[in-house]
């Protein structure tokens, strides 16, 4: 991983003597595109087309007209398969001329909004932001305009949902895709510790063994591999079979201690303290008992079936000198480590970002009130901490203000769910973000909150129970992501091109690119 | 250190065909009858399930009661004939400000007492009228409710009703100022009247039946006394009774027995609590103020007027009542709170706010918004299986068949949902370091309202809000 290190020593000059025995050789994973088409027969479609057969002359002028290959019928065969609704365009087609609802001459078509669309998906993921990331995960692209598929803003109607980019009529200075640095830097502190760059302005949060299966872990590993980026073991411990992407690795220090010991901070170059979780801020990590299986135990140290609390905050953990000497702890077990330090968001999140960087961290990971994957109390889900998009431009303007926000990486998650809300997030005052649904969605969650249950989620992502999680294929979940990942990758190499921007860091902190359709934008003075 | 509170619960199952949020519907013809969806797609053996339960039923008035949403059997059709929808039940379950989420949630509660969990984030809206528009806060490092929740020490929910002393005048080792009388209540909560279109004789002796068993205090109409079968000695410290400006005084026996009393806010509140005090002089009278145009006002008037307790009451949307564009009980209590603390007297006079509380949050909220203690009627009555229909009266068109529920039922679900509700109250006071419910009022400081976020956040930024 060569292009980790821009400093003029070898990886293995600053790995502890004990880890470099006990290093292995790391996964390399390609980032190629490759269709990863969904695992389900039947595709969830936003329009159904109706045939009626009776009516059907057979004289194939719906196919013929259709862009999209919806209508089949095989050679040899009497009738028609069923319509390929899912890839069907709707409506747009009467525009485009290539309408088979009205060329059918004998009016057998009949087109209909999918009644389903009411019941997948909620407020903040509608439906077709779920079904957007769907074909993402599949082709690596982003769906085309045909589909009609609004997947920029949910329907929440608040913050990033009532942000828009203003985009000029004509870009201010003609890029090329090719030119754009989508790329960010993790340390920034000059403090002799490794420059980390990450090729893409996001890494993958924190899902544990037990709240996740294996194959979802794997999967996140190795699109971060792909990508050279990160993504992180959650608190439940760091596997054995995690060694081979130890440098894409962040590992957690959560309030429970589950799992860590000093040889795992030792594997990793991101070290991540978890005071708290925008899922359920103020509270510690729940694993319901259910899921607390033999293996999810013995990584534990635990029994098997209790439900599992940590305790909240740290026990060790009183000040801010407290903190630090938690970080001045990790920093010594691991002289290469980059410290994260992630916080939920309350009213003096501000505070708590400052004091954060003053005690040594090179990461600041605000984690807002409404993202999360693990099970948490509907009632702290809903109701306490404040929503992500005002802790960033809170903490942004704080450290700025302090003179502290070039010394500081400033990561943002807890409700980044496309590439839109990336670059609203970036153009709020964050160098990057953490992502955590979308993977889940990509990989064929449907948001349905069930995945704490018994046997964990009915789509066999965030479940320990081994014949559910045999159900998805390594190969094919990991493919999903770096699709997904191909997909943000172009919309915001698209969006800074549309704005004129060479790169991600350009756009950081740029919030007069940005309007709030609730507000006048015309910026008056503000009393101090 | 006193007792944890604690409520005995134990599950008590619902008694009406269950109303799901999910129905699965085949919407065409032609099934294979394969038996895919049923056998291998379900994870969770939904389609079994229901298939039991819909056999032993007489009446069916539910689609598919506990299906999880998660299009596995829709998606995995051979013949993809699978719709899933929302099913139509639930969407009417409720009204506008009780939605049917909030009857889903309730049920669940009354008949689990457990905290709802789920995963995958929040999928709610930004935020939304009343009690949605604003966050309760949390504290990251430094709290003074280490492992409070699950582990050794103690959160005390209690507050009290009274007047408190600011001061003593000690003579010598002896008290001689005037000690007002003043009462304890395990948690930010009373248990308020049902109102008229609801309510049923049996839920009287229901409602004080769970105000024994949870250790709160039930306000009980004085006309309505005594209700058939109950035993006085049990429950009358647990009694507030409420007297109408009609009402006639109880015998004294049965008074003295009772440590609260709520009377009906007309010209002649003073010489009726006189007269009460008069009868038991170590009861605590509140006024009940209904939130009309004049109700903020009056209720601060009262406590210039030395009134121990003011009740504040909204129409049960939280509403203020009778206004074209009314208040919410939310800002209500903000300004009677700040009006009081302007005028020297906040600590002089405990406020108890009603109407419109509808979750647990609420509670929380409410108290933070000022008030010392909420009151709550419909979450009980939902708790039954009530949908808030207001059909109650006839027994046949009732879905919750409320006329026909027992004694233990009733008191089993109305105790579980007050005990979920608890804890759920420790959870937002964990979070917030907050060890004592007492110190919870009027701490704004521990709350984040919507408007002064978004012009902190957006206001620099995008310049102003533009109005509704
Ligand atoms: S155009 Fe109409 S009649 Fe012709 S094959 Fe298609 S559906 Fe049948
Ligand atoms: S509406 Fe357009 S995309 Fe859809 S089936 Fe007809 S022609 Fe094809
Ligand atoms: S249980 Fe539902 S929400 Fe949770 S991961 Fe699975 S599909 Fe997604
Ligand atoms: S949608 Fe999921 S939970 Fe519901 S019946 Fe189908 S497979 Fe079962």
């Amino acid at each position: 991983m060569a292009n980790f290190l821009e400093i003029d020593c070898k990886l293995e000059d600053i790995i502890p003597e004990k880890t470099r025995k006990t290093r292995t050789p790391q996964f390399i994973q390609a980032r190629t595109i490759r269709p990863a088409p969904p695992r389900y027969r039947n595709e969830i479609s936003k329009y159904i087309i109706l045939r009626n057969e009776e009516r059907c002359l057979k004289c194939g002028k719906c196919v013929e007209i259709c862009p999209q290959g919806v209508h089949v019928k095989s050679p040899g065969y009497k009738y028609f398969a069923q319509p390929q609704s899912h890839l069907c365009f709707g409506p747009v087609c009467e525009k485009k001329g290539c309408y088979c609802i009205t060329a059918c001459p004998e009016g057998a078509l009949h087109i209909q909004e999918n009644p389903m669309m009411k019941a997948l998906g909620d407020y903040r993921w509608p439906a077709e932001m779920i079904l957007a990331t769907w074909k993402m995960a599949e082709n690596g692209e982003c769906p085309s305009e045909d589909y009609g598929y609004d997947f920029e803003t949910g329907n929440s109607e608040g913050g990033f949902d009532r942000i828009r980019f203003k985009f000029p009529d004509r870009p201010p200075v003609e890029l090329k895709e090719e030119e754009i640095d989508t790329s960010i830097e993790l340390n920034r502190r000059h403090d002799g510790r490794p420059r980390i760059r990450i090729d893409v302005p996001w890494y993958g949060g924190g899902m544990s063994f037990g709240s996740v299966s294996n194959t979802t872990q794997l999967s996140k590993a190795r699109a971060a591999v792909a990508w050279n980026t990160f993504s992180c073991t959650g608190e439940g411990g760091f596997m054995e079979r995690m060694r081979p992407y130890d440098d894409h690795m962040i590992t957690q220090v959560a309030t429970g201690l589950f799992g860590v010991r000093e040889e795992t901070i030792q594997r990793v170059p991101i070290v991540e303290f978890k005071y708290a979780q925008g899922a359920k801020p103020g509270l510690g990590g729940h694993l319901l008992g259910d899921k607390n299986t033999q293996a999810v135990a013995k990584m534990r140290e635990t029994v098997i079936g209790i439900s599992l609390f940590s305790p909240f905050p740290f026990h060790s953990v009183y000040s801010i000198e407290d903190h630090q000497k938690h970080i001045d702890w990790v920093k010594h077990i691991n002289r290469r480590a980059l410290i994260s330090t992630k916080v939920s968001t309350p009213n003096d999140v501000d505070m708590v970002a400052v004091g954060s960087y003053s005690a040594g961290t090179h990461i600041i990971h605000l984690d807002g009130g409404y993202g999360g994957t693990g099970a948490a109390p509907d009632i702290a889900k809903k109701n306490i901490a404040m929503p992500i998009e005002y802790a960033i431009s809170k903490v942004h303007n704080f450290l700025v203000a302090e003179g502290a926000r070039e010394q500081v990486t400033l990561v943002a998650s807890g409700g980044i769910r496309n590439p839109y809300d990336v670059a609203k997030a970036i153009a709020l005052g964050a160098d990057g973000v953490v992502i955590g649904t979308v993977e889940m969605v990509a990989l064929g969650c449907v948001r349905c909150n069930r995945c704490s249950a018994g046997r964990g989620c009915p789509r066999c992502i965030a479940t320990t129970d081994k014949t559910l999680a045999a159900k998805i294929d390594l190969e094919w979940g990991a493919q999903r992501l770096i699709n997904t990942y191909n997909a943000w990758r172009n919309e915001i190499v698209s969006i800074l091109c549309r704005l004129g921007l060479r790169s991600v860091s350009e756009l950081r902190g740029r919030s007069d690119l940005l309007m709030h359709l609730d507000y006048t934008n015309v910026v008056v003075e503000r009393e101090a | 250190m006193p007792e944890k509170y604690y409520i005995a619960t134990k599950p008590v199952p619902p008694r009406r065909p269950r109303i799901g949020k999910y129905g699965i519907v085949d919407w065409r013809e032609d099934c294979a009858r394969c038996h895919n969806c049923v056998k291998k797609a379900c994870v969770y053996d939904r389609h079994r399930d229901e298939i039991k339960y819909i056999r032993d039923l007489d009446t069916v008035d539910s689609l598919f009661f506990d299906c999880m949403g998660c299009f596995s059997c829709v998606q995995d059709c051979t013949k993809n004939l699978l719709c899933l929808a929302i099913n139509p039940e639930y969407e009417k379950l409720g009204n506008s400000y009780w939605t049917p989420e909030i009857i889903l949630t309730t049920w669940a509660q009354a008949e689990t007492a457990k905290i709802p969990v789920s995963g995958a984030g929040y999928g709610g809206k930004f935020s939304g009228y009343g009690f949605d528009s604003m966050w309760t806060d949390m504290s990251e490092i430094v709290r003074p409710t280490r492992d409070g929740i699950h582990g050794r020490e103690y959160i005390s929910s209690a507050v009290d009703i009274g007047h408190n002393s600011s001061f003593l005048v000690l003579n010598g080792d002896d008290v001689v100022s005037p000690l007002s009388p003043i009462l304890s209540t395990p948690m930010p909560l009373i248990i308020d009247r049902i109102p008229d279109k609801y309510a049923l004789p049996k839920l009287d002796a229901i409602i004080v039946e769970t105000a024994v068993k949870t250790g709160l205090l039930a306000l009980v109409d004085a006309k309505k006394w005594p209700p058939t079968g109950v035993d006085a000695d049990k429950y009358l410290p647990h009694i507030a009774f409420y007297f109408a400006a009609d009402a006639a005084m109880l015998p004294v026996e049965i008074l003295k027995k009772t440590q609260l009393a709520e009377i009906e806010d007309d010209g002649n509140v003073k010489s009726r609590i006189r007269a009460l005090k008069q009868i038991h002089p170590g009861i605590v009278v509140a006024v009940r103020v209904e939130l009309t145009a004049g109700g903020m006002q009056r209720a601060i008037d009262l406590a210039a007027e030395d009134v121990e307790v003011i009740h504040i009451v909204a129409d049960s949307d939280g509403r203020e009542i009778g206004a074209e564009h009314p208040m919410f009980i939310k800002d209500m209590i903000r300004k009677v709170h700040r009006s009081l603390i302007e005028n020297g007297r906040r600590d002089d006079v405990t406020i108890i706010a009603g109407g419109g509380i509808a979750l647990p949050e609420h509670m929380a909220k409410g108290v933070l918004c000022g008030a010392d203690l909420v009151s709550i009627e419909l979450p009980l009555l939902v708790g039954l299986e009530c949908h808030l229909c207001q059909k109650c009266d006839d027994s046949h068109t009732c879905p919750a068949k409320i006329q026909e529920i027992s004694l233990s039922y009733g008191v089993g679900r109305m105790t579980n949902l007050i005990s979920a509700w608890h804890d759920q109250l420790i959870e937002l006071m964990g979070a917030m370091g907050m060890r004592d419910a007492r110190r919870l009022r009027g701490d704004v400081g521990r709350a984040m309202f919507f408007e002064q976020l978004e012009e902190e956040a957006f206001g620099k930024l995008f310049g102003n809000r533009l109005q509704a």
